[in-house]
């Protein structure tokens, strides 16, 4: 099973993994969240909507390719956010703990350079900048190189 | 041939609108060509495009280099590099 949702809506991660441990020996899952220990009041994330779900699920069949998962689940919200809303969730099922943990990071590292996601933080001062693509997201991809 | 083009993030908000069609002529062949054609059109789409290595492209949602051939494209996205997960 292969699951993509992009969604306004939030979601509950316990809710998945409920559904992921159905019949399975091994789930691991990422869950990320709007930080706010720095003064970020909100965060709006922009998406390309006619890409964006099949990018993710790009993404996740090319996960399934490479590990035995029976099930993978991603997860990612758009709209506005406040601190401690939840962003995206990864979540991946298999027989064996290697294939579910390898697969989780290989999906969240992809999701940061391969999904049509635009972040822009508003901060306590009233002045709003586009959150700047990192270098070390390019590294942590090539890592995945086969 | 007329291609719709889509801007994103601070693309978009140089240019000043989400999107626009658009019907190059011929000499424009690749991505960055229609970029340079299109900085010609306002200040707005020139300063959305000065900064090439900050720039990204989709064609007909699929993710391309700028030197990639326009030729059959549908629609055109131009963007940051992504900042998603």
């Amino acid at each position: 099973m292969i699951e993509v949702r992009v969604q306004l809506e939030p979601f509950e991660p316990g809710d998945e993994l409920a559904r992921l441990e159905a019949g399975v020996g091994a789930v691991a899952s990422f869950t990320g969240l709007v930080r706010g220990d720095d003064g970020l009041t909100a965060m709006t994330l922009e998406h390309y909507p006619t890409m964006t779900e099949a990018a993710l699920r790009d993404i996740a069949q090319e996960a399934a390719r490479r590990w035995p998962l029976k099930a993978v689940i991603v997860i990612h919200r758009h709209g506005r956010l406040v601190p401690g809303d939840r962003i995206v969730f990864v979540g991946t099922a298999s027989s064996h703990r290697a294939a579910a943990l390898e697969s989780c990071a290989f999906l969240i590292d992809w999701l940061k350079t391969d999904a049509p996601f635009w972040k822009r933080e508003e901060w306590a001062d009233g002045s709003a900048r586009w959150v700047d693509a990192k270098s070390e997201d390019d590294k942590a991809k090539l890592r995945w190189e086969e | 041939m007329a291609i719709d083009l889509l801007y994103f993030a601070w693309v978009r908000e140089n240019v000043g609108r989400s999107g626009e069609t658009v019907d190059p002529p011929a000499h424009v062949t690749t991505i960055a060509s229609l970029l340079d054609w299109l900085s010609a059109s306002s200040d707005g789409h020139a300063r959305a495009f000065a900064d090439r290595p900050r720039l990204r492209a989709a064609i007909d949602q699929r993710f391309v280099p700028l030197e990639t051939s326009i030729t059959g494209a549908r629609e055109i996205a131009i963007f940051p590099p992504v900042t998603g997960g």
